[in-house]
């Protein structure tokens, strides 16, 4: 008789989520499902409105990542407008998403990441949360967290007038330049988040690298994945968040290709199924194959490690030292998904070096930050990198600037197929027949998706919590044992 | 030490702003949790629908629900909730008015579905494919909630007690929404009369904007955001910017029309406005400088899809709440 888990409702998601896992007589995992039951239609529902609109309207995809969606948006409306841009705005509005970069980098590490490997996987769940972390790192360092994030969302609400639902990005520039005051009130806050990013990685050493246990399940745990990698990168193949080409490298270094926003169409496309409302992202030129893992295989990843994966280099000198370091232990290319939290913290070692030049750039406080365009070109491409993932955003408009379509393809779809595989990898690895699955092996389960920080986790990006799971057996459709954890 | 209040605090259709919102109060979170059992909050503790399920009814004090009704789950959740509650808040735009993601009422269920799994350019050539409530796969049923029509404000699906404005609200506003709802439930303080906005003050938007306006200023077009480098000490729509201030509740701080840009509304309806969308047609025509019916249509033709300015926020719970035809 068949036997039948589901993992629902899955919190910390943008939303919802469910994990259904199939097993067979013996108790042998058959299939997994992870399935997102939820929709919106933002595609259809901005078909109509003026397209300037569009990038305070795309924000509301997600809450915890808006600055994301309105950066590729005002990308995307740049080019409906033929890409007349004010240089200063590109400089400015790079400056303001490193600053979003950091405070929500350091959320997923503190927050979410943090409890597995400072409290432990297998600790207790009630203090297996962001609490249990301040109680044993220190209220100080708890403190310089909590600082830390403010003064990134600070800076960003200074630069842009608002820390979430971005508001601020016109067609041809931004809606309010830096002023000298400002400037002054921010740089003397990225000194000290230049300081915190290496207190960071030091954290990391100390808790993480020093600890065999955490270091072997990193390196030898079943999460791993024979994908593909993809991210943004600048002309010397250095990761870029904000400009760049697409670039895509194979799991054993080898470029597949590389695109600019433009030519997204010919290189990725997305498989469907009727089981989720999340649609599959797939290399289009090699077709999709289902979920298959392999040197052929058309599925890739798009996180901070296929971010660092495909990078050849770091832009900036603190960040390469931290990345070689980092690839010194897990290698690169890197198929070590849990490697995903310590790329995080690499990259914030870039935002802020690049902070750092914004702030000493004679240009930044210039008037120059908006450009009225002279034309209407009627259709644009915006690609950046959100937090989660290489986030595609193009649109056409008509003759009066109003849209006539949209296509999205947002960071974490990137990562549905291979998050649906390397959850079936870890329940397969972990769930064994005979045995019943208890909440530490939960745990276990969850640590494959939340590698990913995957965008429908807000969660992640704050307060306290462990991720409350109920997982139900059936057997022969049939209740049959139930599991709370944190109940 | 009186007994723990007991809290719920759940999402529908939403995009975790609100709950972001909830966080960004900092520290006042501890005082929350020192105040409160917080038996439901997806986003930060632990908690599940069967525990919801299993309480008696009223059990909780309080449950305060971000997002719009969109699809079979969120209405399942919602009259799960204030079945299980004393107090019912709807907390943010689309709880409050649909919110964003009511813009769909403008289309149909069918022309998303259409454009998202059919007609887009990324799509997987040849796909026939489409989400469905229940499928097969394997031999193995799998199931999705139902996606609706419409989208719905929560008080179109359940009895709301209070409202709580703001896409998303403030993160000192939900502090005094909060501290209002507990002081009315230990004593402290009467309650708000039942379907009173908390959170947010009681005059328009413009009350509060340091952009300097006239009141007699009248235009002869419109003009688009991007179309002119603007005044920035001048009222937006005296020079021709539409911005719903004047329609809208103050209490967002104006960080809007502060930072260059235009009101959108999602605070929702001044004190004594029915229907944004009403007041705003009535703004606008109050300030176009002409009496001549066909200057009256070219200036309006420079203020494109008034529909999605006049009710950005608030399509599900304005007057036309779905599109012409559907």
């Amino acid at each position: 008789m068949s036997k039948k888990i589901t993992i629902d409702p899955i919190t910390r998601l943008e939303g919802h989520g469910k994990i259904e896992i199939f097993l067979d007589d013996q108790g042998a995992v058959t299939d997994t499902f992870f399935q997102i039951p939820e929709l919106r239609g933002f595609e259809r529902f901005v078909v109509g409105r003026p397209i300037e609109e569009l990038p305070r309207i795309v924000t509301r995809i997600c809450g915890v990542c808006p600055a994301s969606h309105h950066m590729a948006s005002a990308k995307a409306v740049d080019g409906c407008f033929g890409n007349e841009v004010a240089p200063l705005a590109h400089k400015l509005r790079d400056m303001y998403y490193h600053a979003h970069f950091i405070h929500s980098h350091i959320a997923h590490f503190y927050a979410l990441a943090a409890p597995d490997f400072v409290m432990g996987p297998d600790a207790d769940p009630a203090v297996r949360n962001i609490l249990g972390v301040v109680h044993k790192v220190g209220l100080e360092i708890g403190g310089a967290v909590i600082g830390a994030r403010g003064k990134a969302q600070e800076i960003q609400r200074i630069i842009g007038g608002r820390n979430n639902q971005d508001i601020w990005c016109l067609p041809g520039g931004v809606a309010k330049g830096l002023k000298q005051d400002e400037l002054e009130q921010i740089a003397p806050w990225v000194d000290e988040l230049y300081d915190f990013t290496q207190f960071s990685l030091q954290l990391f050493r100390d808790i993480v690298l020093a600890n065999e246990a955490y270091v072997d399940i990193i390196v030898n745990g079943p999460y791993t994945l024979d994908v593909h990698n993809m991210g943004l990168v600048d002309e010397n193949n250095a990761p870029n968040f904000y400009h760049g080409k697409v670039r895509v490298v194979d799991y054993e270094g080898n470029e597949i290709c590389k695109y600019e926003q433009h030519e997204y169409r010919d290189y990725v496309a997305e498989h469907i199924e009727p089981w989720s409302y999340l649609k599959f992202p797939y290399l289009k030129q090699r077709g999709w194959k289902g979920y298959v893992e392999g040197i052929d295989s058309s599925l890739y990843c798009a996180t901070p490690l296929a971010r660092l994966n495909v990078a050849d280099r770091m832009a900036t000198p603190k960040a390469q030292e931290a990345f070689e370091e980092m690839c010194s232990v897990i290698g690169h290319p890197s198929k070590l998904l849990l490697g995903n939290h310590w790329a995080r913290l690499v990259e914030m070692v870039q935002n802020a070096e690049m902070l750092k030049q914004y702030c000493a750039d004679p240009e930044i406080t210039s008037d120059e930050f908006r450009v009225i365009p002279q034309q209407i070109t009627g259709e644009g491409f915006g690609i950046v990198e959100a937090m989660r993932g290489t986030l595609t955003h193009h649109y056409t408009c008509d003759e009066n600037a109003i849209c006539t379509s949209a296509n999205l393809i947002v960071g974490t779809t990137n990562n549905n197929a291979p998050i649906q595989m390397v959850t079936k990898k870890v329940a397969q690895t972990l769930i064994q027949p005979g045995k019943e699955p208890d909440q530490g092996i939960l745990n276990m389960v969850e640590m494959a998706f939340r590698a990913f920080d995957p965008c429908y986790s807000c969660a992640t990006h704050s307060l306290p919590g462990e991720m409350p799971l109920q997982v139900s057996i059936f057997k022969g459709g049939e209740p049959y044992r139930e599991f709370r954890r944190c109940c | 030490m009186p007994e723990k209040l007991q809290i719920a605090i759940y999402w529908g259709a939403a995009c975790g702003g609100c709950d972001v919102s909830v966080l960004d109060t900092n520290e006042f979170i501890l005082d929350v949790d020192a105040l409160c059992d917080v038996r439901l909050w997806p986003i930060a503790v632990d908690g599940k629908y069967k525990d919801v399920e299993a309480m008696a009814d009223g059990e909780l004090d309080v449950a305060i629900m971000n997002g719009a009704v969109r699809n079979s789950e969120n209405e399942h959740i919602a009259k799960l909730l204030r079945q299980k509650s004393k107090i019912f808040v709807a907390y943010g735009s689309c709880a409050y008015m649909g919110g964003i993601p009511s813009l769909a009422n403008l289309t149909s269920r069918d022309a998303i579905f259409e454009t998202l799994f059919m007609a887009n350019p990324s799509i997987e050539p040849g796909n026939r494919t489409v989400p469905l409530p229940v499928s097969k796969v394997g031999g193995h049923q799998l199931e999705l909630p139902r996606f609706y029509e419409r989208v719905y404000a929560l008080n179109q699906i359940v009895d709301v007690d209070y409202y709580v404005p703001g896409c998303p609200p403030v993160p000192s506003q939900c502090k005094a929404a909060i501290l209002a709802l507990v002081q009315a439930l230990t004593g402290q303080a009467p309650a708000p009369p039942k379907g009173a906005v908390v959170g947010a003050f009681e005059r328009a938007l413009c009350d509060d904007c340091p952009r300097t306006r006239t009141q007699e200023k009248k235009i002869k077009r419109f003009y688009r955001p991007w179309e002119i480098m603007q005044d920035p000490d001048v009222c937006l729509m005296e020079q021709g910017i539409f911005c719903a201030g004047i329609a809208t509740r103050s209490g967002c701080g104006v960080r809007c029309p502060k930072s260059g840009i235009p009101c959108r509304g999602c605070y929702g309806p001044a004190p004594g406005v029915v229907d944004q969308g009403a007041k705003l047609i009535s703004a606008v025509s109050s300030i176009i400088d002409s009496k001549d019916p066909d200057e009256i249509d070219r200036i309006l033709e420079t203020l494109p899809d008034f529909t999605s300015f006049a009710n950005r926020y608030s399509v599900a719970t304005s007057l036309l709440q779905r599109s012409h035809g559907q």
